[in-house]
């Protein structure tokens, strides 16, 4: 046994190795990652190694989609394709009339990597990291492999196909520098866990319907004991250890169907459920199985006549808080967001051909307890509410440059006058 | 000059008009006689930031498992029971059991005196033992503590009329009580038989600020710290769950929020229902005018406020008598509440009025109609006011 080999068996005998063994590997394969992207940057000299891969604007394009529908790069015969996404912010808030000041921000680098292992087999991964490198997530690498148009097999660490922002989610791709409440604090995107799964499409003239299944590990009982003070779905994510076991042994359960119109648009219904609470251990009956369970709809669709893009989701979720805990913990949560965005000029501007501006609005709404208090029959609130019009500029598809003016109010558990808070951002985010 | 220099001007001036438009566009600030929140004027920068801190811990941590919660409990974090500093809910309303006079609580091993009627997952939250009396006390606006905890036992004893020697139907008199083990007495403390005046909760049973901070983490939220070290759940002495600084900066937090501003006080509807408030002689328990002693805190010694309370045991009669009693306050006895802060209830309390000790009260009006005892007479006179002069009052009462 050589040195190398003895110093990975001893660490996997430590408690906790597991974990150290995941943020290892991560670290390994992010290095490898931003070394292989230097090499494709330095091929660039040489234009007969580099290709770019575009996306097929042509083809009718859904939400499950967005995994291969980025652009990639390709060096020479290097086996993988890859490619990423970075955004950079800035923003000035106010919250009742007090201000923090301006902050700047790097929420996320973003990093793909896609490779055609044989025909019909394919791997595709997505690393994250967050925060300006606080948080290093691997949200999605999959194995693909095709059976049937009808039927692919997908295995690996996968989004769950709940709602479409989960699915659909990379930060060049809108112009709205926060993303929606209700689908990342509700349905806690970028909501990934391991599993396996099936899918298919199914294409006829102007119309194309689609379906996911998927068996993964789930949520665990941090949704409701959390420091948020309210059912919190996103505290599951701190659970580094999904992706190396169960919190409970119950599968989550997540399917979706979808169908789009060439015309009409996409419109998907999705489900995803199981039990969050650890029921048994050691053998021991501890609780009964304690559920939670969200359902979706997503729509979204581009105007042919205006060139108007529509882009919505709502997402109601049930949770089975334990009656003698505290209310402050909703039993049920709903909320979605609209967003309307209206191309203004489309022409080629300061030397980039496919420019564009746009025009850009959101509604968004949460309700983290829905439900009425024991004591008084009156309405828990726990809402936000918020008003985000903005402006963008699209040097090309890839590229957003955007500036939003962004107007929330909350109310909080009681009902009290709604804290407001608004502020201006602006931002950059684009593919590489 | 040149197009140059005059097209750089015209984008300096446009900047600016978007800059003063953006700053309109942002949420103004309410005005701050609306709040509760907020410290006392004249802070050092020290106290500045332990105050800050003490806000923090206070309003935005949040009590998990993990973190000492319960078992069982009534509320996961300070915050959750006093929304903005101000008055509590009936979600949060506290249920003391076990006391129907002035001797005893008989069911201090029966969880006494305070029900966790909220449990972790896994537990049973604590039940009403049988035979045992309870009372339900809303949490109070923590406004303007640091005052009141300043105000000297001597000027509140001044207040005092125990046997009612002067003969007008008002008595008052302190709820005297044995000192915790911990904490330090004020300056100039009365003792009477090795108990001293209690001035903090419904039956003035806690002695200071630090009492009611360390029994609140213990009873309300199942933390235990070096002054309440067990454990409710399982009676043990147990490693503190809050440190000791945090503590105290808590405790430094609620001494050093502002008092309440009152709001439209020339109004002439306001002042002639100010003027109702002395003649119906509400004022004989809810006494507009304190003044503070020595207090290590500078901002509060020596200061004339307006809490509308004497911080002293009155019998409110047979109708506010829940047959539950602390320290050597009589089941009909309640320390008279201070008003400051009330036309502000609303704003902590879901858009509604819940007065009284246990929120019964839905209104103003009904709070003053349910008044009895010694409050029996003023709250009489009051019913048989003017519809137009009762408003006076109450519009008064608003803009305390």
């Amino acid at each position: 046994m050589n040195g190398f080999t003895h110093f990975i068996k001893t660490c996997d005998r430590l408690p906790g190795a597991g974990i150290h063994e995941t943020f290892r590997m991560k670290r390994f394969f992010l290095l490898s990652m931003l070394l292989a992207i230097a090499g494709v940057a330095a091929a660039q000299r040489d234009t007969a190694l580099f290709k770019r891969i575009v996306p097929d604007s042509g083809r009718l394009h859904m939400n499950m989609d967005a995994v291969y529908n980025r652009p990639f790069i390709q060096a020479g015969k290097l086996p993988a394709t890859l490619g990423g996404y970075v955004e950079a912010n800035s923003a000035y808030f106010s919250e009742n009339g007090v201000s923090e000041g301006l902050s700047f921000q790097l929420p996320r680098l973003t990093l793909f990597v896609a490779s055609t292992i044989r025909r019909r087999i394919k791997f595709l991964s997505e690393i994250e990291l967050e925060e300006g490198g606080r948080e290093i997530n691997i949200e999605f690498a999959s194995v693909d492999v095709e059976l049937d148009p009808l039927l692919n097999l997908r295995g690996g660490i996968i989004m769950n196909p709940i709602g479409a922002f989960n699915q659909n989610h990379d930060g060049p791709k809108w112009e709205f520098i926060s993303r929606p409440m209700a689908a990342t604090t509700i349905i806690p995107a970028t909501w990934s866990t391991v599993g396996f799964g099936v899918f298919g499409k199914y294409a006829q003239d102007n119309w194309v319907w689609a379906y996911e299944a998927y068996l993964s590990n789930g949520f665990d009982d941090k949704i409701i004991n959390n420091n948020q003070n309210r059912t919190w779905m996103p505290a599951a994510k701190a659970n580094a250890e999904r992706f190396e076991e169960s919190f409970n042994g119950a599968p989550l359960v997540t399917a979706k169907g979808a169908v789009r119109h060439r015309r009409f648009g996409e419109i998907g219904v999705s489900w995803m459920g199981g039990a969050y609470n650890k029921y048994r251990e050691d053998g021991i009956d501890l609780d009964q199985k304690r559920r939670v369970d969200f359902l979706a709809l997503d729509y979204n669709n581009r105007l042919a006549k205006w060139n108007t893009a529509i882009t919505g989701e709502w997402v109601w979720a049930f949770i089975d808080v334990p009656p003698t805990y505290t209310q402050q913990y909703g039993r049920r949560q709903q909320g979605g967001f609209i967003d309307l965005v209206q191309p203004v000029i489309q022409q080629a501007m300061l030397g980039w051909n496919q420019a564009s501006v746009n025009i850009a609005l959101r509604g968004e709404y949460a309700d983290y307890n829905v439900g009425r208090f024991t004591e008084t029959g009156g309405n828990i609130y726990d809402q936000v509410t918020a008003i985000v019009p903005g402006i963008s500029f699209r040097p090309s598809g890839q590229t957003v440059l955007r500036a939003n003016y962004r107007y929330e109010w909350h109310r909080d558990l009681l009902g009290n006058p709604a804290k407001k808070i608004a502020g201006f951002q602006f931002g950059i985010s684009t593919y590489f | 000059m040149s197009k140059k220099y005059i097209r750089a001007a015209g984008a300096i001036l446009l900047l600016m008009v978007a800059m003063i438009a953006c700053q309109k566009m942002l949420p103004r600030a309410p005005a701050e006689d609306r709040l509760l929140d907020g410290p006392v004027a004249e802070l050092s920068t020290e106290q500045h930031l332990q105050f800050l801190r003490g806000d923090v811990a206070f309003n935005d941590e949040v009590f998990v498992a993990e973190t000492g919660l319960g078992p069982l409990f009534v509320a996961t974090s300070c915050g959750s029971c006093h929304a903005g500093d101000g008055k509590g809910h009936p979600f949060t309303t506290l249920t003391r059991f076990g006391q129907p006079d002035t001797l005893s609580n008989r069911f201090l091993q029966r969880g006494g005196p305070q029900l966790q009627h909220r449990a972790l997952p896994g537990f049973l939250p604590e039940q009403l033992p049988a035979g045992a009396t309870f009372s339900r006390f809303m949490p109070p606006a923590n406004t303007g503590l640091g005052f009141l905890d300043a105000v000297p036992d001597a000027e509140l004893l001044k207040y005092a009329d125990p046997d009612d020697a002067d003969g007008d139907g008002i008595s008052g008199r302190p709820n005297w009580i044995p000192l915790p083990g911990y904490g330090s007495l004020r300056p100039d403390a009365i003792q009477r038989n090795g108990r001293y005046i209690g001035r903090f909760g419904k039956k003035a049973a806690v002695y200071d600020l630090l009492q009611q901070t360390a029994n609140a983490y213990n009873q309300d939220m199942g933390i235990t710290s070096a002054y309440e070290p067990h454990d409710t759940y399982s009676g043990h002495a147990i490693d503190p769950e809050i440190s000791t600084s945090k503590l105290l900066d808590v405790v430094f937090y609620l001494k050093t929020l502002k008092a309440p501003l009152p709001r439209n006080a020339e109004n002439p509807e306001v002042k002639a229902g100010r003027q109702l408030f002395l003649e119906l002689r509400c004022s004989s328990c809810h006494v507009p005018e304190l003044k503070t002693g020595y207090s290590p805190v500078a901002a509060l010694s020596y200061k004339v406020f307006y809490p509308y309370t004497d911080l002293l045991l009155h019998d409110m009669g047979p109708g506010l008598n829940d047959g539950y009693t602390e320290g050597t306050a009589l089941p009909e006895e309640w320390r008279t509440p201070p008003l400051w802060g009330l036309g502000l209830s609303m704003n902590a309390q879901g858009g509604k009025y819940f007065l009284m000790h246990d929120g019964r009260a839905g209104s103003i009006r009904e709070a003053i109609r349910m008044h009895g005892g010694e409050a029996q007479q003023s709250s009489s006179r009051f019913q048989q006011l003017p519809e137009q002069e009762q408003q006076q009052l109450i519009r008064f009462l608003e803009s305390l």
